[in-house]
C-alpha cells in the first residue's frame, strides 16, 4: 500500500517518468516489486530528475541566497542568463551586485576575484570554458593557491573558479582541452570534477563554503543530462564533501576510476560487461585534489585489477597519477595485472566527427580496456 | 635641570659686566651652547609644494601643505627606519644571511610614508616586490621583516614568505609577479565598495609594470564599476636595467589609464606625496572612481641585490639625486630652516634609529629557523589537519591550518 501511495504522489508531483538513469543505485526491492507487478517504471520516493544545468543553478541560488558575501562574476553570467545558462535567473534575483557581467578580460577579472576574496568577499569566478582560463592561469596559481601558505596562514583566499572543462562537441582543439591535470598539480588549489547532478550541487555548494580556492570542472556535454537527485539532495543544507570518492557501482572483477563525463561510459561500459559476466566497480573521483585513493586502493585490493578513465591527455594525467600512488600503496600488492589507462588520444582535438569520436574514451575502449586488464 | 644648567652657564659666558644690561651680548656668549629648549620650536609651518600635472582633472591638491612638529618628526623617525633598514638588508645580504630576492626601497621613503600619512589603518594597500617600506608603515616591526627576510620563525610570514610575501592587516604584500597586484587591488577596491564602508584601495606598481597589458583590463574595468582604487605608479626611471625610454612609447605614466584621471606627482618630496594621496582618497571616496597616479621617484640601488646598478645608469646621476633630491634631506632641512625642529633633535633620532636597526638584525641573525615539521602548514585555511607528500612516499608532513 505504502509502495502505491508514494508512487501515486510521485505522478501528483509531475515529476517526469523517464526510464531509470545509470545514474541512481538499484530500487529498493518493493519498488522492484512495483515495477515488475505494475509495469510502472518508478524512481526512489521523493526523488526527482534534474539536469546538471539546474543543479547548478539551484546551488548558486541558495548560497547566493545565503551569505551576502558570495557574489558571481564572469562573462555573460548575469544579463545573458549565463554562456550556457547556468546563471539563468541570478541576475534578475539578485542584481547587478551579486551577478556581475566581466568585459573579456580573464587575467583581469580573475585577479579582480582573486583580490576580491583576499578582502572577505567570496566570489564564484567563471570561465567561460577553462580552456580561457590559461590566461588567468597566473592569478588562479600564484595569487590564488599559494598565498595562505606565503602568508604563513594569514590570508585566506575563499573563492570558485568555475566552468566547462574539457572536450564539448566538434569545437576544435583550442576549446577542448582537459585542465584536470593542470591543476590538479599544485598544492593550494582544490580541484573538483562533478559527474551527476547530485555532485555538480553538493560539490558546487561545499566549494563555495569552502574557504580555500577551489577549482571546479564542470562537462558542458552534461549541462543538459538529467540524473536522479535523491531527496536528501534536494535539500538546502546538501553538501558533498571535497576528497571524498563515490563508489556509483558495486563490482568483483575489476576496479574502473573516473571523472566527469566519462564517468556515464564507464557505468555503460559496466552494463555490457555485466552481460558477459564481469562485474565492474566504478568510482567516481569526484575530486581531483584532495584525491581519495583509499578508496581506489580498498576497491583494487578486492578486485585486484585496475582500469583508470579520463578524457585528458595520458601524458601526466590523473591515470598516471593514479596508477603511481597504486603501486606506492598497499594495493599493489593485490594487484593481479598491470593497470589499464584509457584516455584522451595524444593528439590536438581535430574537428570531423570521426576524428573526434575516435579522440576520446568510448564506451568500446573501456570495455577493452577491461578485458585487457583481465586477460580475457 | 637642563634648563637650569643652560641658564647658569649662559650667566657665565656673558660675564659679571652683562648682568644689569639687558640686550647686550658680550663675546663670550656668542658661544653657542649645543641644546635648544624644546619650547623654542614652531609647532608647525606651511610649505609651498610643487604643481602636480593634470590629466583629465580640474583641480588638483593643493600646492601648500602645512606640516605639524610632531608630524614632521615621525615623517622623519619612520623614513630614516626605512633607509637604514634597507641598508642593513643590503649588509645581511652581502654576508649570505639574506638569500634569494632583495629588492630595496632606499631613495623612495617618501612615498612609502606619504601614502601613510594620506590613508587611513583601514584603508588598503598592495604593492609588488619592493614591499619593505610598505610593510613597515603599515604596521610590521622592522625586527619581523629582517627576520623574515633572514627566513626565522620570528619573521612576519613565519619564514615561509620571504622579502616578497610580507602581509599584514589591510596590507596585502609583497607580490612576485610583475603587474599581478593590479588586478588584485581593484579586486580588493570592488570589496570595500560592496561592503560599503568608505574605504579605498591603493595599489602600485612599478613603471616597468605599467606596461603590463592585465593593468588595462584593470583599468577598464576599474573605471567601469567606479571603483574606489588608486592605482599609483611608482616611476623610479628603471623597469630592471631597462629605462623609461626604451620600455614605453609614452613614458607619461599618469596618463596611461587615458579615460582615468590622472596627477604626477614629486615622489621624493613627503608632503606633495601626502596631498596628492589625500586629493586622491577624498575623490574616491567621494564615489568617483578610480584615478592614477604617478610618483616620480628613485632607487639608489639596483633592481636586486643581484644588479649593481651602474651598467645603465652613471654614477654621477645617481649621486646627483642624492645630493639634490634626497627625501630625508629635503625633509631635514625644512624642518630646520622653519624651526620645527634642530639638527642635533634630528641626529638624535638618527642615533636611535640605528640602535633599533641593530637590535632588529641581532634578532634577525639570532632567531632560529623555522621547525622542519612546519613546512607542510598553511597549504589550507580553516581546514582539518592532513597530510603532505615530502620528496618520497615515506616522508609526510603534517599539515595544519
Amino acid at each position: 500500500m505504502a509502495a502505491a501511495a508514494a508512487a501515486l504522489r510521485h505522478l501528483a508531483t509531475g515529476a517526469r517518468l523517464a526510464p531509470r538513469g545509470r545514474a541512481g543505485g538499484p530500487l529498493p526491492p518493493y519498488l522492484q516489486q512495483l515495477q515488475q507487478r505494475r509495469g510502472f517504471r518508478v524512481s526512489a520516493p521523493a526523488a526527482i530528475q534534474v539536469t546538471v544545468r539546474d543543479a547548478l543553478n539551484q546551488a548558486l541560488d541558495e548560497e547566493l541566497e545565503r551569505d551576502e558575501r558570495v557574489f558571481l562574476l564572469g562573462e555573460e553570467v548575469a544579463q545573458y542568463d549565463g554562456a550556457y545558462k547556468i546563471s539563468r535567473g541570478l541576475w534578475k534575483k539578485y542584481g547587478d551586485k551579486r551577478v556581475i557581467d566581466t568585459p573579456i578580460s580573464e587575467m583581469g577579472f580573475a585577479g579582480i576575484a582573486v583580490g576580491a576574496a583576499m578582502a572577505g568577499l567570496r566570489p564564484v569566478c567563471e570561465f567561460m570554458t577553462f580552456n580561457f582560463s590559461m590566461q588567468a592561469i597566473d592569478q588562479v596559481i600564484n595569487s590564488a593557491a599559494k598565498t595562505c601558505y606565503m602568508s604563513a596562514g594569514s590570508i585566506a583566499v575563499p573563492i570558485v573558479f568555475r566552468g566547462p572543462n574539457g572536450a564539448a562537441a566538434g569545437v576544435a582543439a583550442q576549446h577542448s582541452q582537459c585542465f584536470a591535470a593542470w591543476y590538479g598539480h599544485c598544492p593550494g588549489l582544490k580541484v573538483v570534477s562533478p559527474w551527476s547532478a547530485e555532485d555538480a550541487k553538493g560539490l558546487l555548494k561545499a566549494s563555495i563554503r569552502d574557504d580555500n580556492p577551489v577549482v571546479m570542472l564542470e562537462n558542458e556535454l552534461l549541462y543538459g543530462v538529467p540524473f536522479e537527485m535523491s531527496e536528501q539532495a534536494q535539500s538546502k543544507e546538501f553538501l558533498i564533501p571535497i576528497g571524498k570518492a563515490k563508489v556509483e557501482r558495486q563490482g568483483t572483477h575489476v576496479t574502473v576510476v573516473s571523472h566527469s563525463r566519462p564517468v556515464g561510459h564507464c557505468m555503460e561500459a559496466a552494463t555490457v560487461l555485466a552481460k558477459e559476466g564481469v562485474e565492474c566497480e566504478v568510482i567516481n573521483l569526484r575530486s581531483i585534489r584532495p584525491m581519495d585513493i583509499e578508496t581506489v586502493e580498498a576497491s583494487v585490493v578486492k578486485t585486484n585489477h585496475l582500469v583508470t578513465v579520463e578524457g585528458g591527455w595520458p601524458q601526466f594525467g590523473v591515470g598516471a597519477e593514479i596508477c603511481a600512488r597504486i603501486m606506492e600503496g598497499p594495493a599493489f600488492n593485490y594487484l593481479d595485472a598491470p593497470a589499464v589507462r584509457v584516455t584522451g588520444a595524444d593528439v590536438p582535438m581535430p574537428y570531423a566527427k570521426i576524428l573526434e569520436d575516435n579522440c576520446l574514451p568510448q564506451v568500446k575502449d573501456i570495455v577493452f580496456a577491461v578485458k585487457k586488464a583481465l586477460n580475457i | 635641570m637642563r634648563k637650569m644648567l643652560l641658564a647658569a652657564l649662559s650667566r657665565v659666558l656673558q660675564g659679571p659686566a652683562a648682568a644689569g644690561r639687558t640686550g647686550a651680548v658680550s663675546e663670550a656668549s656668542r658661544v653657542m651652547v649645543a641644546s635648544r629648549n624644546y619650547g623654542d620650536f614652531a609647532s608647525e609651518a606651511s610649505f609651498e609644494i610643487k604643481k602636480c600635472d593634470l590629466h583629465r582633472l580640474e583641480e588638483g591638491p593643493s600646492t601648500t601643505a602645512v606640516m605639524t612638529r610632531e608630524e614632521g618628526l615621525h615623517y622623519y623617525k619612520t623614513m630614516q627606519t626605512i633607509r637604514r633598514m634597507e641598508l642593513k638588508s643590503d649588509q645581511l645580504y652581502k654576508q649570505k644571511i639574506i638569500r634569494g630576492f632583495c629588492h630595496l626601497y632606499d631613495g623612495q621613503e617618501a612615498c612609502c610614508v606619504g601614502i601613510e600619512a594620506a590613508i587611513k589603518p583601514t584603508d588598503h594597500v598592495i604593492t609588488a616586490y619592493r614591499a619593505h617600506g610598505f610593510t613597515f608603515t603599515r604596521g610590521v616591526p622592522v625586527r619581523e621583516i629582517l627576520a623574515e627576510l633572514t627566513g626565522r620563525k620570528g619573521g612576519c610570514a613565519k619564514g615561509k614568505g620571504g622579502s616578497m610575501h610580507m602581509y599584514t592587516k589591510n596590507f596585502y604584500g609583497g607580490n612576485g609577479i610583475v603587474g599581478a597586484q593590479v588586478p588584485l587591488g581593484a579586486g580588493i577596491a570592488l570589496a570595500c565598495k560592496y561592503f560599503g564602508k568608505n574605504e579605498v584601495c591603493l595599489a602600485l606598481y612599478g613603471d616597468g609594470a605599467a606596461n603590463q597589458g592585465q593593468i588595462f583590463e584593470t583599468y577598464n574595468m576599474a573605471a567601469l564599476w567606479k571603483l574606489p582604487c588608486i592605482f599609483i605608479c611608482e616611476n623610479n626611471r628603471y623597469g630592471m636595467g631597462t629605462s623609461v625610454e626604451r620600455a614605453a612609447a609614452s613614458t607619461d605614466y599618469y596618463k596611461r589609464g587615458y579615460f582615468i584621471p590622472g596627477l604626477r606627482v614629486d615622489g621624493m618630496d613627503v608632503l606633495c606625496v601626502r596631498e596628492a594621496v589625500k586629493f586622491a582618497a577624498d575623490y574616491c571616496r567621494a564615489g568617483k572612481g578610480p584615478l592614477v597616479m604617478e610618483l616620480q621617484t628613485y632607487r639608489y640601488h639596483g633592481h636586486s641585490m643581484s644588479d649593481p646598478g651602474i651598467s645603465y645608469r652613471t654614477r654621477e646621476e645617481i649621486q646627483e639625486v642624492r645630493s639634490k633630491s634626497d627625501p630625508i634631506t629635503l625633509l631635514k632641512d625644512r624642518m630646520v630652516n622653519n624651526n620645527l625642529a634642530s639638527v642635533e633633535e634630528l641626529k638624535e633620532i638618527d642615533v636611535a634609529v640605528r640602535k633599533e636597526i641593530e637590535e632588529a638584525a641581532q634578532f634577525a641573525t639570532t632567531d632560529p629557523e623555522p621547525p622542519l615539521e612546519e613546512l607542510g602548514h598553511h597549504i589550507y585555511f580553516n581546514e582539518p589537519p592532513f597530510e603532505v607528500r615530502g620528496p618520497n612516499q615515506w616522508i609526510k608532513y603534517k599539515s595544519v591550518s
